[in-house]
């Protein structure tokens, strides 16, 4: 066995056994190759169901949203800043988190095993930025030259260019929300799209419809997205909507020098002010 | 039955005539901006031929008779005309349409659609004059995907229900077996007319029978309790919590779905008309169920997840006492985020025994 896999096992064992936590959030192993299944352990018998691999592509912040429990929480760079998104939001506090942090080199691509998924390739924060264990040594973290080059290639395109990319990103999307709801930071209890009184966007295939659901809901996270993928491994149509929510954080690094979820200490750029604000318009 | 041989080489020539008579839909490669490559089905383009190499579609073909999103209705809100805010049909093709190349399990599943739009008491006019006109010209599934268990379910790679032709690969040809008039109509008009000789059904069946034992080594799905379980028993078992635990509530498995119906209705208008449209919904969204009074019987996940595998897998089948309501094609199996696996749910069902 690998042995992430057994040192992940043996602190939720432990934390289970000494009551520390009453559930542990982890990943089992799925029914068909390549793919995970977000698994809760209650019982020091059931971690055995853990597994750590490079098909862990979730997100598992999403599963603690709300929760009033003591949870241990398995932890991989990307999930680890969403906790902290979390805790800053007030989605959870810090004290009912047992959070086990596993160094991270990178989950796989979904379709090509042998390749790093998208997101992954750009990581800088592999290491989990909040734990309280870790699974094992930190990795060493990635040097990226330019990890923001897919984004100025599209910024480089004229208006029209840059429309036809966005139409055909989107021509295939069946809105089945499972990239909003697979998204650890959409957790509004009634999303804009699924408001009915008043209904803000139309319900239907109409491209405008499907554009709007995907615009509006990069600019919800702006500042707030971690780049996790998850919303791109759960989208059964293989949709690129990271395409979208990486010009909003290369915007937040740009302007704000930010990058979400390193300090639980900081509120997000958008939901705060500053007297030095880059924009005049608002001095 | 009889068995007309196609050789491949006559292939396009007899779809390019077909579409002298017929709308022709099927499975074909998309490729999207970022160069992502899927199958999807559809409505076939001048000289566009459906794929026939039995390619795996994440969306089943349920779209061409019942597409996600249908205009229905419509009207005029210019209150100066005499008929403004009389809801009128929507004037759609219904003209003879075929779909090439569906798999057996999707036919089979547009036949339990059809159980729900097609009722003594109800028509529902759009499905049914959609279905009608269609003609399915199934392909034979002779290599099974992984997550096919179309055997456990009442269907089969080879199997009939709801087919007119079942063309079958066998290397330089097809063999095409005529199930109804329709399918020989069909073929008629494509100039398909060989009959094949004695061996052609013997072929069929070896091929068959391979394809079949391929799903049998690998899944085991059991059915055979679940007819006789109660209702109840089912709904209050204890395992729905831990199947949904990891569900995010997306439409996903539902979209997928060749047998999933659902839909909601909604208006949109724009200046002085009125357009009333029919798009899919999901069982999944909590949507689906919120009443006006803001109540929803179904506001937690784990009801919903109830829900879909208790409509499949038991309500279905009391109802119409015609099998599941899940034909195992297998996509919710490969498209779910979270690996929600109905083989799995569909075991703990059949072989659950509750504590008396
Ligand atoms: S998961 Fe994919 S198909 Fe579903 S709504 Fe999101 S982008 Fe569209
Ligand atoms: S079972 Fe899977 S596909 Fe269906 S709603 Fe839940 S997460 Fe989405
Ligand atoms: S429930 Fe799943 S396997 Fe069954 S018919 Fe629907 S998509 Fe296919
Ligand atoms: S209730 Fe759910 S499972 Fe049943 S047909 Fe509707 S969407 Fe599908």
């Amino acid at each position: 066995m690998d042995s992430l896999t057994q040192k992940i096992r043996e602190i939720a064992s432990n934390i289970l056994k000494e009551g520390r936590v009453d559930m542990v959030i982890g990943f089992a192993k799925g029914t068909i190759p390549m793919t995970t299944k977000p698994y809760m352990a209650r019982t020091p018998e059931q971690v055995e169901n853990f597994i750590w691999d490079k098909n862990c592509t979730l997100n598992l912040a999403n599963y603690i949203t709300g929760r009033k429990e003591k949870i241990g929480i398995i932890a991989k760079g990307c999930d680890s800043r969403n906790i902290v998104n979390h805790i800053v939001e007030n989605k959870i506090s810090r004290d009912q988190l047992y959070i086990i942090g596993v160094p991270c080199s990178g989950m796989a691509d979904k379709h090509n095993p042998d390749e790093l998924r998208d997101n992954c390739a750009t990581c800088t924060h592999r290491n989990p930025v909040i734990f309280d264990v870790m699974a094992a040594e930190p990795v060493e973290e990635q040097k990226i030259d330019d990890p923001f080059a897919d984004v100025k290639a599209v910024e480089a395109m004229d208006k029209d260019a840059k429309w036809s990319y966005f139409e055909g990103l989107l021509q295939n999307c069946i809105r089945c929300y499972a990239c909003r709801n697979a998204c650890p930071l959409c957790y509004c209890p009634t999303c804009f799209v699924d408001e009915s009184g008043p209904q803000w966007v139309g319900k239907g295939q109409n491209k405008t419809d499907i554009q709007t659901f995907h615009f509006l809901r990069a600019f919800h996270c702006a500042g707030r997205c971690t780049d996790c993928g998850a919303c791109e491994a759960a989208c059964p149509m293989d949709i690129h909507v990271r395409a979208f929510t990486r010009k909003l954080n290369k915007d937040s690094l740009e302007l704000f020098g930010w990058e979400a979820g390193l300090d639980i200490t900081k509120r997000p750029p958008l939901d705060t002010f500053n007297p030095d604000d880059p924009n005049d318009f608002i001095k | 039955m009889k068995v007309i041989k196609i050789d491949k080489k006559e292939w396009t020539g007899g779809i390019d005539k077909s579409r002298e008579k017929y709308l022709l839909f099927g499975p074909v490669k998309d490729k999207d901006v970022t160069n992502k490559e899927h199958y999807i089905f559809k409505k076939l383009a001048a000289g566009e031929f459906p794929v026939m190499e039995g390619v795996d579609t994440v969306l089943s073909p349920k779209s061409v008779i019942f597409p996600q999103t249908e205009k229905i209705l419509k009207s005029s809100l210019d209150q100066s005309q005499p008929d403004h805010h009389i809801m009128k049909r929507v004037e759609n093709d219904y003209s003879s349409r075929a779909v090439i190349g569906i798999r057996s399990f999707d036919a089979k599943a547009l036949t339990l659609v059809n159980l729900n739009f097609d009722t003594k008491d109800y028509q529902d006019p759009y499905w049914c004059d959609a279905y009608k006109a269609t003609t399915f010209v199934g392909l034979a599934v002779n290599k099974p995907s992984d997550v096919d268990f179309s055997t456990s379910m009442g269907s089969g790679p080879f199997g009939e229900e709801g087919l007119d032709v079942l063309l079958v690969d066998n290397g330089e040809e097809f063999l095409a077996k005529v199930i109804t008039d329709k399918g020989k109509t069909f073929l008629d008009a494509a100039g398909f007319n060989k009959t094949a000789d004695e061996s052609a059904v013997k072929k069929i069946e070896d091929l068959k029978a391979q394809a079949e034992k391929t799903i049998a080594d690998k899944a085991k799905v059991g059915t055979d309790n679940l007819k006789n379980k109660t209702v109840l028993d089912l709904y209050e078992a204890p395992f729905w919590d831990d199947i949904a635990f990891s569900c995010i509530n997306c439409g996903t498995c539902t979209f997928v779905c060749p047998t999933c119906w659902c839909f909601d209705i909604q208006d949109e208008t724009k200046g002085k008309s009125c357009t009333r449209f029919k798009n899919w919904d999901s069982c999944m969204f909590p949507l689906f169920t919120l009443h006006g009074s803001g109540h929803n019987p179904r506001g937690v996940k784990t009801q919903r997840v109830r829900q879909r595998f208790m409509h499949k897998l038991k309500y279905f089948l009391d109802k119409y006492d015609k099998g599941t309501m899940c034909v195992g094609c297998g996509r919710c199996v490969q498209s779910c985020p979270v690996n929600i696996d109905i083989r799995e749910v569909c075991n703990i069902m059949n072989n659950y025994e509750p504590k008396k």
